[in-house]
């Protein structure tokens, strides 16, 4: 890796998009032990980073809601609002933490006199399981139940990032469990249009510098390949159960991301047949446009432009106690990571 | 959020299952993974099993969460 980086004579930029690969690149101090003209950048790839502002004030606003319940992942309900978070909503009975989306079609089963609405983001790793029980709502007439859908796609947001004039990216290394549902084959897109290596890896220290070491070796020799190193679980086609469940379910409409703004055809919206469980269209939600917190660059860390330290408010103002930004707020979250971690270089 | 836990499925009906990881026992469903035996090894995901996974690999992640639940048990907890 070290000749390989050597030999390019210059700042090589590697992205990953996945929450687990950041933390595990942190915990085990793999940035200590990388040339030193080789950079990792911590892309859109946790999904409360991602979510955008319009969405979570829309969700705030639904948990005012005296008739309704909110259901959601527990890494949602700290990520501030304008004003508040779930959190401070959660002091209400009206907000329920769950652990999965069954869990949340069984809170409509258990509440008939509530509409349990489920806060369902995340990208397609977890998309399918938001799909599985619309459907199963569907089938059983839960009508009390609906979802508010962020579900995001991870290729159009590389797509835009390598799109963007400011990107600096040369490479990335694509998240695992996206890439166990959409097979790496969904990648190829990427290495064909954009001429970037895409190498997928597992979240074990190895695992991680290997898929590393592939990605400099590629870059070397200026040979842009698709790439998975972690054939025990990621195939090229992917989980298509998985998938189909998404198609019969969603369709793909321009969406707001945090930091990256709309992007073309990245959010899942429930197809047509599946109107009467969409809460957008239940409770007729306009979402106010996306306004970022003052002084907060969790977009810029997004987009790889900044390291956490350098937004003002890191580490003083915004802290995973008193997150100002989702970044820090995630324990998947770039900011978090940096926090915990800084530039500790010793694996403890 | 995009953590998957791999994890053996320990009872299973329909899509139903019960799974075990490092004798922690939940329930999860089998929908997106209609091919699963009881006793395969399957990644979990929110609460669906979404891949078959070996054992080795599986050891890997078990040893990976182990140390992220170290680091989330410290003092400066994220989660609250």
């Amino acid at each position: 890796m070290a000749a390989a980086c050597e030999s390019l004579g210059r700042q090589v930029n590697i992205m990953e998009v996945c929450g687990t690969h950041t933390v595990s690149i942190f915990r085990n101090g793999i940035r200590s032990v990388l040339p030193p003209n080789l950079k990792l950048l911590s892309g859109p790839g946790c999904p409360v980073c991602v979510t955008d502002q319009g969405y979570i004030d829309t969700v705030l606003q639904l948990a005012d809601r005296e008739d309704c319940l909110i259901a959601t992942y527990g890494d949602m309900i700290r990520v501030p609002g304008n004003d508040r978070s779930l959190e401070t909503k959660q002091a209400k009975p009206n907000v329920k933490v769950v652990l999965s989306s069954e869990d949340a079609l069984q809170l409509a089963r258990d509440h008939p006199d509530k509409t349990v609405i489920f806060v369902a983001v995340g990208f397609e790793t977890t998309a399918p399981a938001t799909a599985v029980v619309v459907k199963e709502a569907a089938a059983e007439s839960v009508d009390n139940f609906c979802i508010l859908s962020g579900h995001k796609l991870v290729v159009p947001a590389m797509r835009a990032l390598l799109s963007s004039k400011n990107n600096n990216i040369d490479a990335f290394l694509c998240p695992g469990h996206v890439s166990v549902i959409i097979g790496y084959g969904a990648f190829s897109e990427i290495t064909r249009d954009f001429r970037r290596p895409c190498v997928v890896a597992g979240f074990e220290a190895v695992q991680i510098i290997e898929g590393l070491c592939e990605i400099c070796r590629q870059l070397s020799t200026g040979e842009p390949a698709l790439k998975s190193m972690y054939p025990a679980v990621v195939t090229e086609k992917g989980n298509i159960a998985a998938q189909k469940m998404i198609d019969e379910c969603f369709e793909p409409v321009d969406g707001d991301w945090r930091g990256l703004g709309t992007i073309e055809k990245s959010t899942l919206k429930l197809r047509e047949e599946y109107d009467r469980f969409d809460a957008f269209k239940r409770f007729h939600i306009r979402q106010s446009p996306s306004k970022e917190r003052h002084g907060c660059r969790c977009g810029d860390v997004l987009c790889g432009l900044i390291d956490p330290p350098e937004c003002k408010l890191f580490g003083q103002i915004c802290t995973p106690r008193e997150p100002v930004g989702p970044c820090m707020v995630s324990s998947e979250g770039a900011c978090a990571a940096w926090f915990k971690y800084g530039q500790e270089k010793i694996r403890t | 959020m995009c953590l998957a836990v791999p994890a053996r499925i320990v009872e299973l009906e329909g899509d139903r299952a019960v799974v075990d990881a490092l004798g922690n026992r939940w329930k999860a469903k089998t929908t997106l993974l209609p091919e699963v035996k009881l006793g395969d090894l399957v990644l979990i995901h929110a609460g669906f099993a979404i891949s078959l996974v070996d054992e080795e690999e599986a050891k890997k992640t078990w040893q990976l969460i182990a140390e992220i639940s170290e680091f989330d048990d410290t003092p400066n907890k994220l989660s609250g």
